[in-house]
């Protein structure tokens, strides 16, 4: 059976499905099966164009027939997000993987937004650099994904998150707008700045097709320690102490957990010389608490936290809180915790970024979740759930998204007037 | 003035008092443009609100009226951003001036926008704390402005711009609501309207509070003069710098005309040379060290004929003064000058500069050479005088050529100074209609009256699509200067 066939079996308008098989192929055209749904929502077709002007065609194209679409990338996140209201298609950006320009000399780099993390990075070592970023699942995840989802880990300390670093992007609009804001150098202030608006947007405003950043240098050493607290106090004690010197750290992390000690791993980059006074005035400013050198589960412990086995008893959350909240939150999860009686570990970054595993029945994570995001939205902080077991469906992903959601919600109206990219999955039904 | 304008003007009043009302002509010519004197207009009226809530009441009466309105912060802008529109007033920020909150522990201070740069880094020094973008201006330019343009400054090579440093924001929207975008923790649920926000020039609000990022100060900090024929070997240690793998604070060069100028106006002790390089390097003691070992060695196979390292605090701070002072500098050596601000990628600037001579040959008129050699930013000075009949026209066409040189070297026409009004037809040549007409919607999402500086970003005009209430013409639609989509 042909993708033509296929597609009529799956009920879309015969004159759109032939317009869109001409456009991108019949190979690159199939119907969608049990593993594409998202959220438990079953989409209808697969569609991978070829071109960014593919995606922009195939997008006017759905729209124009009202479809709802739902971009993918690696498809390692797509769990993140509320499940989408509606979905037909979806839009692989599998085959838009060219590396353009790696223009070295300028530690720039323009790449398409199917290319993964890992084949950017050994592309960008083969001249000594590299995009400064640590998000999941390297091997898999893609620009264009891991974009839409801002997804950062430990090295936003010292380097900052994608919006530091992305200095350009094209997306491709539901109307078939093909737009490209920002440019290929690092200080450029012509235009708005719409790399950032499409950064951490789900997906909900246009498809990102390619995009350019800055690079930094492959350090040339680096040395990472552990440090022991009793516990979250003084780890943050710890932390807040580190955060106040002058050590010139690339990251600073912490694990805490309800059956473990604090530990909070540090790394240095630099010259040999500069990371032997270095540790030597980390020991210092350490005093009594033990200061080891690092294990190297410290460069996995985000997919450590993510590697469960039991998706329909586990949640994870990613909360935002003021660096100086450490010890008070990881306080407030233990207590939650232990009145809905679920275990759980943290993974909080200097950077008051922090993503916690809940494990438990879900009535129990839902109670305990609730609880946890009052109090951290209440201190000014939030709490956005990454993962959820399936009968959690219905627990919103995002929280409050504050007094500026009508713009939000105005911003989407002029870019996805009929609401075709991701229904339903981001903040406040957008 | 007639009967309307008075009743808007005595409501404008109420809202400020008396001392917060400036309406006489006399006084209204202070704010008729802002760094770019080239371009004047007269406001109908300046307002000097001292709170947020006198910012919403005096956008809500222009939003009722349909009246455009200019936020401006101390004027130091130079690309025309804070040049008042017509038929609009200017909302001065300059009395909301107070530094709300500052938070050692996470590293954030709040502050109202009429804050001065410099009074962040002032305010958190004594904890060894400082602020780190440094326009050149950050003595007299405040945080609003630098909000609205995305400041950059020497040391935003390796500490980023503005957007790096600013976490959130609190914004008049055009039609007088107040909303938030960010706040003290980072990631809050949405959009980045915060990453938007920045940069937008003020075309998409007025920003009255700023929520900003403060940096702690490096162990030590090392900087480095380096004397070179010409700006082809300076640029040649800068890419090898790069390419060794290093990130230093700052890199910035010099030509000789701009030497000349620096020497004549603050007396920096700059060696004579044709290219001069500055690199500065901060961090641990040991780390900077070793790597300002491998900068000598770099600038000395580069052909370098004296290197000089700042040796205290004192020589360090007349090194930048002679580098911050350079655009003032030019009156030394010439009547009137241009300063323009471009970008390009840094491996096209041996042949961006030979081209510029090139033109400025043809031209016959000199263009001194100042850059943020680090990042490809350049701030060509295009020296004329006025008195010379076509002189002015001649500087006016080569810095627009200068423009096109960095378009065409895949670079920007702007690197921290702003679109504002200098810029709006380099857009055109810079982005397709699709990229210029997708950023117009978003401004429509902020502002559909298009009230908030209309008239600067954007070569055309385009109105908004939603029409909420009854239809209006708009100013620029019935002057036949824009259309409706």
């Amino acid at each position: 059976m042909d993708a033509a066939t296929q597609s009529e079996a799956s009920g879309l308008h015969s004159a759109l499905r032939y317009k869109i098989i001409a456009l991108v192929g019949n190979e690159y055209v199939r119907v969608a099966n049990a593993a594409d749904a998202i959220g438990g929502v079953q989409p209808k077709l697969v569609i991978e164009p070829g071109t960014e002007t593919e995606v922009a065609e195939v997008l006017r194209l759905s729209n124009g027939a009202g479809l709802a679409v739902i971009p993918r990338g690696g498809g390692t996140k797509l769990g993140w997000g509320n499940p989408p209201t509606r979905a037909d298609l979806v839009l692989s950006t599998a085959r838009l993987k060219e590396i353009i320009e790696h223009a070295w000399a300028d530690l720039t780099v323009t790449v398409e937004a199917g290319c993964t993390i890992q084949r950017l990075q050994e592309t960008l070592a083969e001249h000594g650099q590299r995009l400064a970023l640590d998000p999941l699942w390297p091997e898999k995840a893609t620009i264009g994904g891991v974009l839409s989802t801002n997804d950062s880990g430990a090295l936003r300390l010292r380097f900052g998150a994608l919006r530091d670093l992305i200095i350009g992007v094209t997306i491709a609009l539901p109307d078939g707008t093909l737009a490209s804001s920002g440019g290929k150098v690092v200080k450029n202030v012509a235009g708005y700045d719409l790399q950032k608006l499409v950064t951490g947007a789900l997906g909900t405003l246009g498809v990102i097709t390619r995009a350019v950043f800055r690079l930094h240098p492959l350090p040339r050493s680096k040395r990472a320690c552990s440090i022991s607290a009793a516990n979250a106090e003084e780890a943050q004690r710890i932390v807040l102490a580190i955060q106040d010197s002058k050590l010139a750290h690339t990251f600073l992390q912490s694990h805490f957990s309800d059956d473990a000690a604090p530990i909070s791993d540090i790394l240095f980059e630099g010259t040999e010389a500069g990371l032997t006074a270095q540790e030597a005035q980390l020991r210092k400013l350490c005093g009594a608490a033990r200061v080891s050198e690092a294990s190297t589960a410290t460069w996995t412990a985000r997919e450590k936290l993510w590697g469960f086995s039991e998706p329909s008893t586990t949640a994870i959350a990613k909360i935002s809180i003021l660096p100086g909240d450490l010890a008070r939150t990881i306080e407030e999860v233990e207590q939650a915790a232990r009145l809905h009686q679920v275990r759980w570990r943290a993974l909080a970054y200097a950077t008051g970024i922090a993503w916690v595993r809940l494990e438990g029945k879900p009535g129990a994570l839902r109670s305990a979740l609730q609880l946890l995001r009052r109090e951290l939205e209440n201190q000014g902080g939030s709490l956005a759930m990454m993962h959820r077991p399936e009968k959690m469906a219905e627990f919103d992903a995002w929280g409050n998204a504050g007094d500026a959601l009508g713009v939000m919600k105005a911003v989407k109206n002029q870019l996805d007037a009929k609401g075709a990219l991701n229904p339903g999955r981001f903040v406040g039904g957008i | 003035m007639n009967l309307m304008e008075a009743r808007i003007l005595d409501e404008l009043r109420a809202i400020v008092g008396d001392r917060g009302l400036i309406s006489s002509p006399e006084e209204l010519h202070t704010y008729e443009c802002d760094g770019l004197t080239y371009f004047r207009m007269m406001p109908r009226a300046v307002l000097l609100p001292n709170s947020t809530e006198q910012v919403q009441a005096i956008v809500r009466v222009c939003h009722r009226e349909r009246m455009p309105f200019v936020a401006r912060g101390s004027g130091t802008g130079l690309s025309g951003g804070a040049l008042p529109v017509e038929n609009g007033i200017v909302i001065s920020l300059a009395r909301m001036n107070r530094i709300l909150e500052v938070d050692f522990p996470n590293a954030r201070v709040v502050v109202e926008p009429g804050v001065i740069n410099l009074d962040v880094t002032g305010r958190v020094s004594p904890q060894d704390y400082f602020y780190a973008p440094d326009p050149s201006s950050q003595s007299i330019c405040t945080i609003g402005g630098n909000v609205a343009e995305n400041s950059g400054g020497a040391h935003c090579l390796k500490y980023g711009f503005t957007t790096t440093h600013v976490l959130g924001l609190e914004v008049v929207l055009p039609d007088g609501s107040l909303v938030h975008f960010g706040g003290k923790t980072l990631d809050t649920p949405g959009y980045d309207l915060a990453g938007v926000f920045v940069g937008s020039e003020g075309t998409l609000g007025v920003a009255t509070k700023v929520i900003l990022r403060i940096v702690k100060r490096p162990e030590c900090v090392r900087t480095l003069l380096a004397a070179f024929p010409s700006t082809n070997e300076a640029g040649a240690a800068v890419s090898d710098i790069i390419a060794a793998g290093m990130l230093p604070a700052a890199i910035e060069m010099m030509d000789n005309l701009s030497i000349q100028a620096a020497e004549a106006a603050v007396h920096a002790n700059y060696p004579s040379c044709g290219g001069l390089l500055l690199v500065e390097l901060d961090g641990p003691v040991a780390e900077v060290e070793t790597l300002m070992t491998n900068v000598k060695e770099i600038c000395r196979s580069n052909g370098a004929s004296e290197i000089r390292l700042a040796q205290s605090d004192a020589e360090r701070a007349l090194v930048w003064k002679g580098r911050k002072a350079a655009f003032a500098a030019m009156g030394r050596i010439s009547p009137n000058y241009i300063v323009q601000d471009g970008v390009i990628p840094r491996t096209a600037l041996p042949r961006v500069l030979s081209e510029i001579e090139r033109l400025s040959k043809e031209a016959g008129v000199r263009v001194a050479n100042v850059f943020h050699a680090g990042d490809g930013n350049l701030h060509p000075l295009v020296l004329y005088d006025r008195r010379i009949p076509g002189q002015e026209e001649a500087a006016g066409a080569l810095s627009a050529q200068i423009l096109e040189l960095c378009i065409a070297a895949g670079g920007s026409i702007t690197g921290e100074h702003g679109v504002g009004e200098d810029k709006k037809k380099a857009m055109a040549k810079m982005f397709a209609e699709p990229d210029l007409a997708t950023m117009q919607r978003v401004r429509c999402a902020f502002d559909p009256l298009q009230l908030s500086n209309p008239t600067k970003i954007f070569p055309t005009p385009r109105l908004c699509g939603e029409k909420p209430g009854e239809y209006m013409a708009h100013p620029a639609e019935s002057g036949g200067i824009a259309e409706r989509y």
